[in-house]
């Protein structure tokens, strides 16, 4: 098998999947806080609230993630004039369209992921035993302190091997920011496999590789955290 | 206003329940005020006017685009799925053979297909599609990429199911004389599947949103692609999009309430089992299949 276009200068193999890694990070603490808020919503006591949280989760899961980050950049972008980074008139706009795409990419994966946060949080809730909230209400805690101060941390701790799941599906749904243009590893792939067409199952082993070193530490590093965090009740 | 009390808060007194009215007054003027907003940018850009949105009366646009896209979706997620079950359930049985040399490969394929993103098993499909037969098939590239991912899916759900099938089953059938994988196919397998049914459906929400992802690369021309050449010739991106989104969501929500049903049904069955469950949440990932299939205990009168 001849994997001679790792030496070649013209593909930069590290720099797409240092790419899928800068999505991963910025749409990872996005997504976990929206996904909180989202999730805080869908208990409140407030019936408005707890109905728009879950008219918003339900709509954003069940549209494939291609159409929300297409949306970004054609709809968001391009009709209503988005602009998330400064163009520089006389200045080559790569630059700016890389940056925005970036942009919109992250933003679509915050939409997206915040919801599957949100249902991993909202089943953590559901884990703790209903003797913590009582406590905490009967020693005259409010709503939001019962919630934020008891409730939430033990229910995240609860949450932490399926919230190492999202993590993971997130960063393998990067590769969807390949469809307005981001240089991660499936638009690198698209090109390697196009201009060396003869070495496509060395190409595929690369990508796949690298995908792998990406999705199985994060697994690994959860699975830790989980047993370490686990509420002992 | 519900009054229903949960955990978290009690039933609302005099104060609370005045309180929360304000709370919802407040986020009612938010919500509203976002709404407007919304509506203001769309109307200054022009998208709200009768011509942008005309073209979904136009038979032609139904015919010629979206019909025909929603049919390549569909196929492509029904023929992806027919395949994916007798994989996984190849798959997830090997797992669980007393022979290491059929229980590691098979945990090894499962292993590097889950951790692999949808798009790159597409690309590759494609490519060794071409390469073998000399034609180019970007519907064969989309099944073939999501038969991979999701048998590997099915695969832990098959598992999952087998392993919850009260342990009687396999005494009782050893007891008569059975053989090893005479219990697995006629005793096992069969309680299995059932049992899993939901799980498999709820699966089919994630397959019909991922082939979309055939539209992005290998060029199959899915009805979020249909839609975008569509979108073109009538110039009026936003709202085509927006009715896509609603297509999509009308049928994965059916499907998801469907296996809702008939977890509600096998759960109440007579003499049912166990429902092999896959927590709401992150579908699409392979690991949070396998992490949250949880087994269901069934109400009284099991067995």
């Amino acid at each position: 098998m001849n994997f001679s276009f790792l030496s070649d200068p013209r593909y930069h193999i590290l720099g797409a999947f240092w790419l899928t890694v800068q999505l991963t990070f910025w749409s990872a603490i996005g997504a976990f806080i929206l996904g909180v808020i989202l999730a805080a919503m869908r208990v409140s006591p407030v019936p408005l609230m707890r109905g728009f949280g879950g008219g918003v989760v339900n709509v954003v899961r069940n549209i494939p993630l291609t159409l929300i980050i297409i949306m970004m950049s054609q709809v968001l972008a391009n009709q209503l004039g988005l602009r998330l980074a400064t163009r520089v008139a006389g200045v080559n706009p790569q630059a700016f369209l890389d940056n925005q795409n970036f942009r919109l990419a992250v933003l679509g994966f915050i939409i997206y992921t915040s919801t599957f946060v949100c249902e991993a949080i909202r089943s953590g809730i559901n884990t703790v035993p209903p003797g913590q909230a009582e406590a905490a209400r009967a020693i005259g805690l409010t709503f939001t302190q019962v919630l934020g101060i008891v409730i939430l941390p033990q229910a995240i701790r609860a949450v932490t091997a399926p919230l190492g799941s999202v993590l993971i599906a997130l960063t393998k749904n990067t590769t969807v920011a390949s469809a307005i243009g981001v240089a991660e590893a499936a638009l690198l792939m698209n090109t390697l496999i196009e201009n060396e067409s003869d070495k496509f199952t060395a190409v595929f082993i690369v990508i796949a590789a690298g995908f792998i070193v990406l999705t199985l530490p994060t697994g690994l590093l959860f699975g830790a955290l989980a047993k370490r965090n686990a509420v002992k009740q | 206003m519900s009054e229903r009390a949960t955990v978290l808060f009690d039933i609302p007194g005099p104060r609370a329940r005045r309180f929360n009215l304000v709370i919802s007054v407040i986020f009612a003027v938010v919500l509203a005020l976002l709404i407007w907003w919304v509506l203001t940018v769309l109307a200054s850009k022009n998208q709200l006017t009768g011509d942008k949105w005309k073209p979904f009366l136009d038979g032609q646009n139904w015919t010629a685009y979206l019909l025909p896209g929603l049919w390549a979706t569909l196929q492509a997620a029904a023929v992806s799925v027919v395949i994916s079950l007798p994989i996984g359930a190849l798959l997830g049985t090997a797992r669980l053979s007393e022979r290491p040399w059929i229980r590691w490969p098979a945990g090894v394929v499962v292993e590097f297909f889950r951790s692999i993103p949808v798009i790159i098993l597409m690309l590759f499909a494609f490519q060794l599609w071409f390469y073998v037969l000399g034609v180019s098939s970007p519907f064969a590239a989309v099944v073939i990429g999501l038969v991979l991912y999701n048998g590997s899916v099915l695969a832990e759900v098959v598992r999952a199911g087998i392993l919850a099938v009260p342990k009687g089953q396999t005494e009782a059938a050893m007891a008569i004389g059975l053989s090893k994988s005479q219990t697995m196919t006629i005793v096992l397998l069969p309680q299995a599947l059932t049992s899993m049914l939901p799980a498999v459906v709820s699966q089919l929400v994630v397959i019909v949103k991922d082939t979309a992802l055939g539209g992005i690369l290998v060029g199959y021309v899915e009805l979020r692609r249909a839609a975008n050449t569509s979108a073109s010739f009538y110039g009026n991106l936003l709202p085509t999009y927006v009715v896509v989104a609603v297509i999509y969501i009308v049928i994965n929500m059916a499907l998801s309430s469907l296996s809702h049903w008939l977890e509600r049904k096998l759960r109440t069955r007579r003499g049912g089992g166990k429902v092999v469950h896959i927590d709401e949440g992150p579908q699409d990932d392979l690991m949070a299949a396998r992490q949250r299939v949880t087994v269901l205990p069934t109400g009284e009168g099991a067995g």
